[in-house]
């Protein structure tokens, strides 16, 4: 084994990201597409098929380069995405923002190739704890509370799914491989690793956190959140658990369970976050399914997802930059003043509603396909429900209420509008030019995937069923347009028992037990004064008489101390996780070199 | 160009109405004469069928997401607010 031969990529983004500080002016922007540019290239063409990256620890065997098809058509459209979604940021001048977004890329690619559990949880976490920056960098006044919830619920998943490797790894004698699971006899361990993915995968009720945080975080933020984890989660379940039959329900509810919801939003790009739990569930289901072409299905359809999804978030993240709205009921009727915005946008609509020549037609297909012919009707039936709700939302409503429609527009936000700089631009045009490319040229996507595709979208029957579909959602939508008229409303979801729970807690314990502390005290306070008293009169002739003159100068060394301590550190804790995610991945370097 | 494209069409709304209505009437009568071999059940080989899916499914979600909507879960947006 040549482990020398093969550099991991995310030690291309790592280190990247601890050099960016160095870079000033238009070396910066160089650099900054220098360096995702180099970890798509190696992703590409020096990541030959094999075991690579082999370490020894203790007496395990940790793998980190796992290159197969499976990992490379992953790994190859994570790397392409963060090429578009660092293009689309190049504007932005806080170094910590891209270095958060490169560290998360870090740590989906790590998932990616990783061969064994330990090296998958390391880089599991390392997701979840670069992502949280790029919700906090928002600094609006709930993103700091939206940042630590989306942390805690991914940190209560990461347990579970950590639970789940220590009973494997005691159950199975020690097995740490990241193979596929025994889904034929699940016992615990396959369960609880099950919904450790799940949770990343926003599978129904483990999706609260998705359109908290990607319709809180930063606009370039939000660009790479759509793409990476949700995704990284559907690798690690069609790697792990193809053929789990108990995924298709959850994926079917899923598809639907986020259009029910898109619905009722009224920011667009919560809006597109509920509809990726709605396209996610499709990829569930086909892993569920885990046939041949239902993974084939699920892969292209992460794939094609990855770059529709990202251009829709572009587009939106647009607006949102150049007007600060994000909302439907504050916008309306744009297409004047942002006609190129619109185009890439209702790009990334066809795409994702499937409209043949677009992406999406090429690989949804794929996964409702899958589903009839293992004679799950009900299922593909469903998921054809779901894709007339996918158009209704994203290829029609988003583009109707944002650029047409009413216009909502205050006056201030109508003169700021306008089509975003180049680079935001240049970004959209990428993502939609793949988008067109994926659905015109199907050997681009096919050739790429894990297993041979023998599947073919174009037939008159396809066309004729897609175009009836989508023709008609359109027709429905424009009869009940006066219905889907946006409210200024938010909708209670799942998230309601946590944030709730959470206030619960901060009630018990500001209330009950701080009564139970009251009365203790006010119990030592009348009972212990007396004794109290006659031994401090004790102690305080003793103090003055012996320790004084030593305490004194110790007394006089902890406080410079303390002040010193005092003003290392700031008292905020995303501080203390960043400096300690940062450490991490130093650490990380180190022992992968070693 | 995109900008006056649409304002063409828009200043012509009736006739591009009159264009789409006649697209879906045209949607349903090519299915008539589509080959059906790669329909997995038998409701698929009835001409317009998909079509009477996409407009049940549009309707219905729109109908059934605003009811839901409607009982208590969607509600005033500073709800989560101190």
């Amino acid at each position: 084994m040549m482990t020398e031969t093969w550099i991991h990529p995310s030690l291309i983004l790592i280190c990247g990201a601890l050099l960016l500080p160095f870079f000033k002016g238009m070396a910066r922007r160089t650099f900054l597409i220098l360096v995702p540019t180099l970890t798509f290239l190696n992703c590409y063409a020096f990541s030959p098929e094999g075991m690579w990256g082999a370490v020894q620890f203790l007496d395990w065997q940790l793998i980190f380069g796992r290159i197969d098809r499976l990992s490379q058509v992953f790994a190859y459209i994570m790397s392409l995405m963060c090429i578009i979604g660092t293009l689309y940021g190049l504007h932005v001048e806080d170094d910590l923002q891209h270095i958060a977004a490169w560290l998360y890329v870090a740590g989906s690619l790590g998932v990616i190739y990783a061969g064994d559990f330990v090296v998958l949880f390391l880089f599991w976490e390392l997701m979840a704890f670069s992502s949280v920056f790029l919700v906090w960098f928002r600094n609006r006044k709930g993103s700091l509370a939206t940042g630590f919830r989306y942390l805690l619920v991914h940190t209560a998943g990461g347990l579970i799914l950590l639970a789940g490797i220590m009973l494997r790894f005691k159950e199975t004698g020690g097995d740490i491989s990241f193979v596929h699971l025994d889904v034929t006899n699940p016992s615990l361990y396959t369960y609880l690793i099950m919904a450790g993915f799940m949770l990343n995968a926003a599978v129904p009720p483990l999706h609260s956190w998705l359109p908290d945080a990607y319709g809180e975080a930063t606009v370039t933020g939000a660009v790479f959140m759509c793409a990476f984890t949700t995704k990284t989660a559907i690798y690690a379940l069609a790697r792990g658990l193809a053929g789990m039959h108990i995924l298709v329900p959850f994926g079917v509810v899923m598809a639907l369970y986020g259009v029910v919801y898109a619905v009722l939003e009224n920011d667009c790009r919560r809006l597109l976050a509920w509809h990726i739990i709605s396209q996610v569930g499709y990829m569930v289901a086909g892993v569920g399914i885990g046939s041949e072409l239902a993974i084939n299905g699920a892969c292209a359809h992460a794939f094609a997802h990855i770059l529709y999804k990202g251009l829709l978030f572009m587009g939106c993240g647009s607006v949102l930059q150049m007007t600060g709205k994000s909302k439907f009921t504050e916008l309306g009727g744009l297409y004047k003043k942002m006609p190129m915005t619109f185009v890439f946008t209702l790009i990334g609509g066809l795409s994702i509603s499937a409209f043949p020549l677009f992406s999406g037609f090429v690989s949804k297909s794929m996964i409702v396909t899958a589903g009839f012919e293992d004679h799950i009707y009900w299922a593909g039936f469903l998921l054809m429900l779901a894709s007339a709700g996918t158009f209704l939302h994203t290829g029609l409503k988003v583009p109707y209420f944002i650029w047409f429609g009413k216009n909502n527009c205050s006056k201030e936000t109508w003169d700021k509008a306008t089509d975003p700089p180049w680079n935001m631009q240049a970004a959209m045009l990428i993502g939609a030019f793949l988008c067109i490319l994926i659905g015109s040229y199907t050997p681009y996507l096919y050739n790429m995937l894990p297993f041979p595709v023998e599947y073919h979208p174009y037939t008159a029957y396809h066309l004729s069923e897609t175009m009836q579909i989508l023709l008609f959602t359109a027709f429905g939508f424009f009869l009940l347009l006066k219905r889907l008229a946006p409210e200024p409303k938010i909708s209670l979801d799942l998230d309601w028992f946590y944030r709730f729970g959470g206030r619960g807690f901060v009630w018990l314990a500001s209330k009950p037990l701080q009564f139970i502390d009251t009365c203790v005290g006010e119990a030592y306070r009348v009972v212990g004064l007396y004794g109290l008293m006659t031994v401090s009169a004790f102690w305080s002739w003793f103090d003055w008489h012996g320790i004084d003159g030593v305490v004194d100068g110790v007394a006089n060394s902890v406080r410079s101390f303390g002040g010193v301590v005092r003003r290392a550190q700031s008292g905020q804790l995303q501080y203390s996780i960043f400096w300690a995610a940062t450490i991490a991945a130093c650490l990380l370097i180190t022992f992968a070199f070693s | 160009m995109i900008v006056e494209l649409i304002d063409y069409l828009r200043d012509r709304l009736p006739t591009v109405i009159r264009c789409c209505y006649a697209l879906l009437a045209s949607l349903v009568v090519i299915d008539i004469f589509v080959d059906k071999h790669h329909a997995h059940t038998w409701i698929e080989h009835y001409p317009g069928f998909w079509s009477l899916f996409g407009f049940v499914a549009c309707v219905a979600i729109i109908i059934i997401s605003k009811w839901f909507g409607h009982q208590g879960i969607m509600t005033r947006e500073d709800y989560y607010d101190d």
